[in-house]
């Protein structure tokens, strides 16, 4: 059958299982946006206030489900507006699809309105780009997209369909979903010197990151913790892979990482990373983090191999089927001293920091909602102290429920990424934890949570200032507070009521459980603003490119 | 490893972008080229690079590594010198009045260049070989007066069975 180009789109969309587009209209997708809405009985689009929040609702969406987000724009602008939302999903591995219309084919190059040149834009910032210039090549070019992103190591991929490649029509040949590329087989040699190296480690320490999550491997990870008696520590990113009640399970590592977890993976004399790229916010200082053990690196790029941290042995493949090929070979048990060490570094003072209990703080708040939250309902965060205060305090019970920006830090990325996730997971009672700072940058989309009536809670940690740059200022700066002292008067009840949204402030201890009581009974979206001591700092902190004898355990 | 000479050959998709995308990455990641060529192969589809670098084993890996992950990048292989030809074919033009040309007539001779162009005052000339040759041959000339040099950057090539094929695996 003979069908346009903004036919074939919709087509590839069915031919995919794409249930869900976040975008906005414009211009140059005036066709496209003309067959999504004869699609609109099986395909969903969801209409936001700004292009970069419907980049983090597809990057959100993603996350929280595992199934490639998709994200579509207009030219120009439109497709500038998703740089940020492709740089996060790139920087955090994330199978996102970004297309973007662009002018006629014979306005391109000639500074057209509404004309620039996304795929350059985007070329350092996306797996692969591609401008279709020929309608004939669009389906195989949609489905080698699709296929890349989700392939392998994941991430988006941009595809730019200028105007007239939307309404040329050609012959369409449907054609099966291929799923992601077949994979090299593992390496007996590379696995069997792994095996050795495990079995040969006292002290062996389980690293994982965003890898663990994205394969899926979190039951084969306990699996192997379990066999050869290994405690567990992630990255942010590795958050949310196993279990965090585990009692195997440490907590993050790095720069704010949980005491037991930066001092144990310190005594290892093996390090198996798993999924993890070394981020220099993970290990602070290189040399100081490879002194003293061996690094067994398990990961499915193999660029990532000795990249940030030398790798003894490596293992390049998918991590699920790397870890279930280590789990098939009998594996020594560590040291019986190694993990009662562990448990007493769980049990330590250190690794029980808590804040003024006398007063409202995130602590106190953060576990409040968590005793409240299901452990399927996805969190979602910006950036910042609000997101440390996340991955310290929040227990994390089931894979994909942790939504956040690691490798890019995107302020602004919550509002955007709640709504993706809420989404995706079938409109489960989804919470965002920002803070003051954050929730300004992105909260018009705010709207688009009302809009779509989502149950979502947002909880603002308002303390008037930029939190993490003022601790930074308080830490290295000499107290001399640049730019960081908002004071805005912004009420947040009376703007989240503006938008037709709840408001609620917290401002009391005595008044926790009250008002959060309110907030989870709420149907629609509900604003918290939960009123926070500007000096409540992130601790411990291993200050940059320092290592665990650097840690700052009080303030 | 010392900082060591690094002779990469490329077989990439024949598409536009395509050298945006590598020498892009060499950018952004710090790597240096030190000369680029590139040319159609006998598939029009395919198109055969050679990137001179210079790097120590670290840098080396993360090139070969991060090209291999680009989608238009068929084979990476970084070629064992001993085993490969190497050649860059350079253009020159000096002055060359009557008093000057035996001279470089002579150097011409000994290179074995090839005169291609002669007007009253210049003479042109291609040299192809490798790169110590070229460089051998522009000393000479410059005491004699270069007006212009192109050189188009080192190009290499397997000896014998030692070749690049699509979909190779390593």
């Amino acid at each position: 059958m003979k069908l346009s180009g903004a036919q074939i789109l919709m087509e590839i969309f069915r031919e995919q299982q794409v249930d869900t587009v976040f975008g906005y209209p414009g211009g140059a997708v005036l066709n496209i946006y003309d067959e999504l809405y004869k699609a609109s009985d099986w395909l969903r689009h969801v209409i936001t206030c700004h292009e970069q929040g419907a980049s983090h609702a597809a990057d959100g969406y993603a996350r929280a489900t595992g199934k490639t987000g998709v994200v579509l724009a207009t030219s120009g602008p439109g497709a500038t507006n998703l740089v940020t939302g492709i740089a996060t999903a790139y920087l955090d591995s994330t199978p996102m699809v970004a297309i973007t219309g662009n002018v006629a084919c014979p306005l391109i190059g000639r500074d057209s309105f509404q004309e620039v040149d996304i795929t350059g834009v985007t070329m350092p910032i996306t797996k692969h780009n591609y401008m279709v210039k020929d309608v004939t090549r669009l389906a195989d070019t949609l489905r080698e997209a699709f296929l890349i992103a989700a392939s392998d190591r994941p991430g988006p991929v941009l595809v730019d369909i200028p105007k007239d490649v939307q309404t040329a029509q050609c012959e369409f040949i449907p054609a099966a979903r291929e799923i992601a590329a077949k994979r090299k087989p593992l390496n007996e040699e590379d696995v069997k010197r792994a095996a050795e190296l495990i079995s040969s480690a006292k002290r062996p320490f389980l690293y994982i990151g965003g890898g663990v999550v994205a394969a899926g491997a979190g039951k084969e990870l306990l699996t192997l913790a379990q066999t050869i008696g290994a405690p567990i520590g992630a990255s942010m990113m590795g958050l949310s892979a196993v279990p965090h009640s585990h009692p195997l399970f440490l907590g993050m590592t790095g720069m704010h990482g949980r005491y037991a977890a930066s001092k144990a993976l310190d005594r290892s004399d093996l390090i198996i990373a798993v999924g993890t790229r070394f981020s220099d916010r993970a290990t602070g200082n290189k040399q100081e983090f490879s002194k003293d053990h061996k690094v067994l690196h398990i990961d499915i790029d193999p660029a990532e191999i000795s990249k940030n941290i030398p790798a003894y042995v490596a293992l390049v493949a998918d991590v699920k089927q790397a870890l279930a090929a280590l789990n098939a070979l009998g594996l020594a048990h560590s040291d019986p001293e190694w993990l009662t060490e562990v448990q007493a570094l769980k049990a330590a003072p250190d690794n029980h920091l808590t804040m003024d209990a006398n007063v409202l703080n995130p602590q106190l708040v953060l576990q409040a909602v968590n005793k409240r939250l299901p452990p399927d309902s996805p969190v979602a965060t910006d950036v910042g102290q609000h997101q440390m205060w996340v991955a310290q305090y929040y227990s994390f019970e089931k894979p994909r429920t942790l939504i956040t920006s690691g490798g890019l830090g995107t302020m602004g990325f919550g509002m955007g990424a709640a709504m993706g996730a809420c989404i995706g997971t079938g409109l489960k009672k989804t919470l965002l934890v920002t803070s003051d700072g954050s929730f300004h940058m992105n909260m018009n989309e705010l709207a688009t949570a009302v809009a779509n009536q989502l149950p979502l809670i947002v909880l603002v940690l308002n303390n008037s200032v930029l939190g993490m740059v003022r601790q930074w200022q308080t830490m290295f700066f000499g107290k001399r507070y640049s730019n960081t002292t908002l004071n805005r008067p912004t009420d947040f009840c009376l703007l989240a009521q503006a938008f037709g949204a709840k408001g609620l402030r917290l401002e009391t201890l005595d008044k926790l459980d009250s008002v959060l009581d309110k907030a989870f009974a709420t149907q629609g979206p509900v604003v918290v603003d939960v009123r926070i001591n500007r000096d409540e700092m992130v601790l411990p902190m291993i200050p940059p490119n320092g290592s665990i004898r650097d840690m700052i355990l009080r303030g | 490893m010392e900082n060591a000479r690094l002779i990469l050959s490329l077989l990439v998709n024949n598409e536009s972008g395509v050298l945006t995308r590598i020498s892009g990455l060499f950018a952004r990641r710090g790597f240096n080229i030190d000369s680029l060529s590139v040319g159609e192969t006998q598939n029009p589809r395919v198109s055969r690079i050679t990137i001179q670098a210079a790097g120590d084993e670290y840098v080396r890996d993360q090139i070969m590594h991060q090209l291999e992950k680009l989608h238009d990048v068929k084979v990476v292989k970084l070629m064992a010198q001993e085993a490969t030809v190497l050649r860059e074919l350079l253009l020159v033009k000096v002055h060359a009045e009557p008093a000057t040309r035996s001279q470089v007539l002579d150097a011409v001779t000994v290179f074995r260049a090839k005169v291609i162009d002669l007007t009253p005052a210049t003479m042109t000339m291609e040299l192809t070989g490798e790169k110590s040759k070229l460089d051998a041959f522009i000393t000479y000339l410059e005491p004699l007066g270069i007006i212009e040099v192109c050189r188009t950057g080192v190009t290499a090539i397997g000896r014998g069975g030692y070749t690049l094929k699509e979909n190779e695996e390593e």
